[in-house]
């Protein structure tokens, strides 16, 4: 049913993505401001502080905030457009409804609301509860967060609600949890500047968390070895003390054979083991055959090199262990995870003044969207939906009974697989692009397609959005005031710089009309954002997340303050474990044994190449805000294959040829790049296009058995040559991911 | 004669081309300064993207004896007494190009439509008020910095301030510095 009503290309005419190069009504007032308001940058983890000018409720351009002490005016080309989203042309500026055969027509709210919530109903009586589901994406704020969670359980009352944080870390949250009982990075970056030694495993963060980039040249001025992790030369390996450019897959194998010399050498702190862990026994026996050989072998790396990686790390007295999806985006990525924690604890440097571990949030509120009970199995504080006392707490809250909670529902690709199937048949979504996110996106198109039931909350019609039949016109992130919370855990303030236009409402408001209609609007009578907050603290309170002493003039007052924050006089944590008290049952940080297993899909005759993904600087994930910004659009305009020269010499590929890139899933034709900064058994596409640029038709759906999280960054593929050259540049239609 | 602003002759931009990421940061940045209409004066270039992802940043090195000053017909180019080469003077400039071809480091670049050279002044309107430059500003990786000799000695203990330029028998002294190994004193530039 939910074919798309019109052809892509009209529906791209319509609503774009089309570029903006200044603001709509041009420079006028970037000059003379009328203020400037403090806030961040809405993209990704780091978020940078910025100061927007805003004239005549329109924001018209920036000014850098060289108070906020993370980033100090520091923006990367994202930041420093940012602004651009603002009074966009695409801008969906009141609800528009599905027309068959000509695309979208305009609604009004009244209109929108009541279909929602009668086809809510029709489908909830017809098809049970959970037959309406929910997706919700983590660039939102803590504030809207939560709402979504309360709203999805108490209004919705369906157990069908997860996030995209499940594309993103839940693999870091699931390795963090058993090994530490809590799911945050332990430290704040200030520790990394002076770590002796930096291990970065399969984290761009040159490209996708710039300005932390300051930190690791600081650090590496006092001194730091660096180690990069990547099957690419990504920017900060070009200069990095050792590189290891390990096959996608085998990342355990190669922190396994890394922790087998640590013990062979004896560079391991055994007070700390013995005082405050478990597990190192099991641990290290699961790694004894590791040899060097073994290790050259499943990782691509010479054995000289991992010797050489696992002496920096043993011998040093301080140390940062940093990762981010490369290592996480995989069918063991908590195995991944779970085998970098080892080494961090066997040489007890953690909880320590410039010792830290931690992931690297790629969304905007990665941290903070994976707290506060937006994940199908979480509730607020994160706490468990499935533990009787946290559900009896929080529905104490919530002012419900807890017999009338959902319990545990699926995780957002199985979503997709529960539509495929018939078994779910509505959907909400707010801010998640599955379209272009999710693996295996042919598979996603045809579960849209079946819904008998799709309204989503936007502020541009995304690729997903265009399989709606209601989308209501929702609210940017210079529109609503909350908090947000850091990748190093630190709760910063978002605050409104202009209203939304007319005919747009701010998301939590449409969230709390379509309670109301659902009959639970008593249960959602906030006045302002600082109201859902306070509720967010009391719901978090004595949980592993715990918000309850950060009010907003305590964020204000100390420009960010750090969870966990149980009271009121309390200054807030930035840096964990000092205390040596983890918050597993036993109290103890727990070694896992990794006991080494390939991807879910190898390389064979077939499909003989290693394909995997990521991003680049200008654009942040699926692009609905960010494909949409000219420059930014212009300094990648498409994406491109990169591929080894030894690799392409052997397919006779020459720079810019088009190559048909084919997998189990789907198949897509892209332009070669030709650079020897990537293994010559792996190929990279970046994966922010939808559409036939959509890597993601390629990469496959296949889930780690404990976080759900899919491999995106591993799968087998075949290349063909097109036997043609690529147009110079493909600008003009590879940003709008027509089809 | 010293006009009166709140220029900090001390300061001055310092590049360290190692550290650069090449995420053209400081290009928008440099665009959305008050002077320069959208245009970027600051220009990323990847050295040679096939073997490597290094990456040059190349700003106006305001030379201590600018070549584009002294070649300019029209007189359109100034240096300040902080020794801060500004671009065409609008009303002066014949757009004749000699400017472009003068720069060793290629710096000025003639804009059509407006028929004037424009180049990179070191963000004059900001650091005239006491503020940094817009590309200094962003860069997220600190490879264009803006400050003292003194703060960058004490930052970057392992290199140094080079800004000594020989071009052929050409030698030139400039304002900008570029960060180099420890040991270094004069860039050759063939
Ligand atoms: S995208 Fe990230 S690094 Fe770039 S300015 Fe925004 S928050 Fe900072
Ligand atoms: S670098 Fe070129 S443009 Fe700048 S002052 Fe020197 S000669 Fe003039
Ligand atoms: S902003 Fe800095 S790191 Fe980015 S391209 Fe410019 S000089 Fe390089």
């Amino acid at each position: 049913m939910a074919k798309l009503p019109v052809a892509a290309d009209q529906l791209i005419k319509k609503y774009g993505p089309h570029k903006a190069y200044a603001p709509q009504s041009g420079f006028y007032g970037a000059h003379e401001p009328d203020r400037l308001v403090k806030t961040h940058c809405c993209y990704c983890g780091m978020q940078c502080g910025i100061q927007l000018k805003v004239k005549d409720n329109k924001v018209t351009g920036f000014e850098p905030w060289m108070e906020f002490p993370f980033n100090e005016g520091r923006l990367c080309p994202k930041g420093v457009q940012r602004y651009l989203q603002n009074n966009h042309p695409d801008r969906l500026l009141n609800p528009i409804q599905r027309a068959e055969g000509k695309g979208f027509e305009p609604v009004s709210w009244e209109h929108a609301m009541s279909k929602t919530v009668s086809e809510i109903r029709r489908i909830q009586e017809k098809y049970g509860n959970d037959a309406f589901a929910m997706l919700s994406g983590v660039s939102i704020t803590n504030e809207k967060s939560y709402m979504v969670g309360k709203f999805a359980r108490v209004a919705l009352k369906t157990a069908n609600l997860d996030y995209n944080g499940r594309l993103c870390m839940v693999s870091a949250g699931g390795g963090n949890k058993k090994a530490f009982g809590l799911d945050r990075s332990s430290n704040s970056w200030a520790d990394l500047a002076h770590a002796e030694v930096i291990i970065v495993a399969g984290a761009n963060i040159s490209e996708t968390f710039p300005t932390l980039t300051h930190y690791i040249w600081q650090a590496r001025d006092n001194g730091a070895k660096l180690i990069v992790v990547d099957p690419r030369v990504i920017p900060l390996a070009r200069t990095a003390d050792l590189h290891l450019p390990v096959r996608p897959g085998g990342d355990s194998a190669l922190f396994g054979a890394m922790l087998k010399i640590l013990v062979d050498n004896d560079w391991l702190d055994h007070d700390f083991i013995n005082s405050h862990t478990s597990g190192f026994e099991e641990t290290i026996a699961a790694v004894k055959d590791y040899d060097l050989d073994w290790a050259e072998e499943q990782t691509g790396i010479p054995g000289e090199k991992i010797r050489e990686a696992a002496t920096l790390w043993g011998k040093a007295k301080t140390s940062f262990l940093l990762h981010a999806r490369g290592i996480e985006h995989h069918t063991k990525g908590v195995e991944n995870v779970l085998s970098c924690i080892n080494l961090v604890l066997a040489t007890g440097r953690i909880g320590k003044p410039y010792c830290g571990y931690g992931t690297i949030t790629g969304q905007g509120n990665g941290q903070g969207g994976r707290e506060h009970g937006h994940k199908c199995d979480q509730l607020p504080g994160n706490r468990d939906i499935t533990n009787p006392e946290h559900r009896e707490y929080i529905a104490g809250v919530w002012g419900i009974d807890e017999k009338e909670m959902p319990g545990k529902g699926l995780t957002a690709y199985e979503q997709i697989e529960a539509i495929h199937r018939g078994e779910i048949k509505g959907l909400i979504s707010i801010c998640f692009n599955p379209l272009v996110s999710l693996p295996n996106n042919n598979f996603v198109r045809e579960a849209l397609e079946k819904l008998e039931f799709y309204m989503c909350i936007d502020s541009f019609l995304s690729e997903t959005a265009r399989h709606a039949d209601i989308v209501m016109a929702g609210s940017l992130h210079e529109e609503e005031e909350g908090t947000v919370t850091t990748a190093e855990g630190r709760v910063v303030k978002i605050n409104e710089a202009v209203t939304p236009p007319a005919g747009a409402r701010r998301d939590g408001e449409i969230l709390m009309e379509l309670a109301d209609r659902l009959g639970a609007g008593d249960k959602f009578s906030y006045t302002c954002s600082e109201d859902i907050f306070n509720e967010l603290r009391v719901a978090s309170r004595g949980g592993t997340a715990d918000y309850y002493g950060i009010t907003y003039k305590k964020i204000v007052d100390n420009m960010g303050v750090f969870w966990p924050c149980p009271s009121l006089d309390h200054p807030g944590t930035p840096r964990l474990w000092e205390d040596r008290k983890f918050r597993t049952p036993d109290g103890k940080a727990h070694f896992n044994p990794v006991p080494y297993r390939p991807a879910s899909e190898v390389t064979d005759k077939e499909y003989p190449v290693v394909l995997t993904t990521g991003r680049v600087v200008s654009q942040y994930l699926s692009g609905t805000s960010t494909r949409r910004i000219g420059k930014l659009v212009d300094q990648y305009p498409e994406p491109l294959l990169e591929i080894h020269p030894k690799l392409a010499f052997q397919y006779g590929i020459k720079e810019r040829d088009l190559v048909r890139v084919k997998t189990r899933r789907g198949e897509a034709e892209f332009p070669a790049q030709v650079v020897e900064t990537i293994r010559e058994d792996t190929v990279f596409i970046p994966y922010h296009w939808g559409g036939k640029h959509a890597a993601n038709q390629l990469t496959i759906g296949n889930l780690d058995p404990v976080s759900k999280i899919p491999e995106f960054k591993v799968c087998a593929c075949k290349l063909i040559p097109t036997g043609s050259k690529a147009p110079d540049v493909m600008t003009e239609t590879a940003y709008q991911s027509g089809l | 004669m010293i006009p009166a602003t709140d220029y900090n002759q001390e300061m001055a931009f310092f590049v360290d081309m190692q550290r650069c990421i090449g995420c053209h940061a400081c290009e928008m940045a440099c665009a959305e300064c008050e002077t320069n209409g959208q245009e970027s004066m600051i220009h990323v270039n990847y050295v040679n993207r096939a073997e490597s992802v290094q990456t040059t940043v190349q700003v106006c090195m305001h030379c201590e004896d600018p070549a584009c000053a002294n070649v300019c017909p029209a007189d359109a180019i100034h240096k300040d007494d902080f020794g801060v080469v500004h671009s065409a003077n609008t009303s002066r400039c014949i757009g004749c190009s000699n400017c472009v071809l003068a720069c060793p480091f290629g710096v000025p670049k003639k804009v059509e439509e407006a028929e004037l050279m424009m180049k990179c002044n070191m963000c004059y309107d900001r650091t005239s008020a006491g503020k940094k430059p817009m590309c200094a500003t962003v860069c997220p990786s600190q490879a264009l910095f803006y400050g003292t000799r003194e703060e960058i000695e004490r930052m970057r203990p392992d290199s140094v301030p080079v800004n000594s330029f020989k071009f052929g028998k050409q030698e030139v002294d400039t304002k900008v510095s570029i960060m180099m190994p420890k040991g270094t004193h004069q860039l050759i530039v063939e």
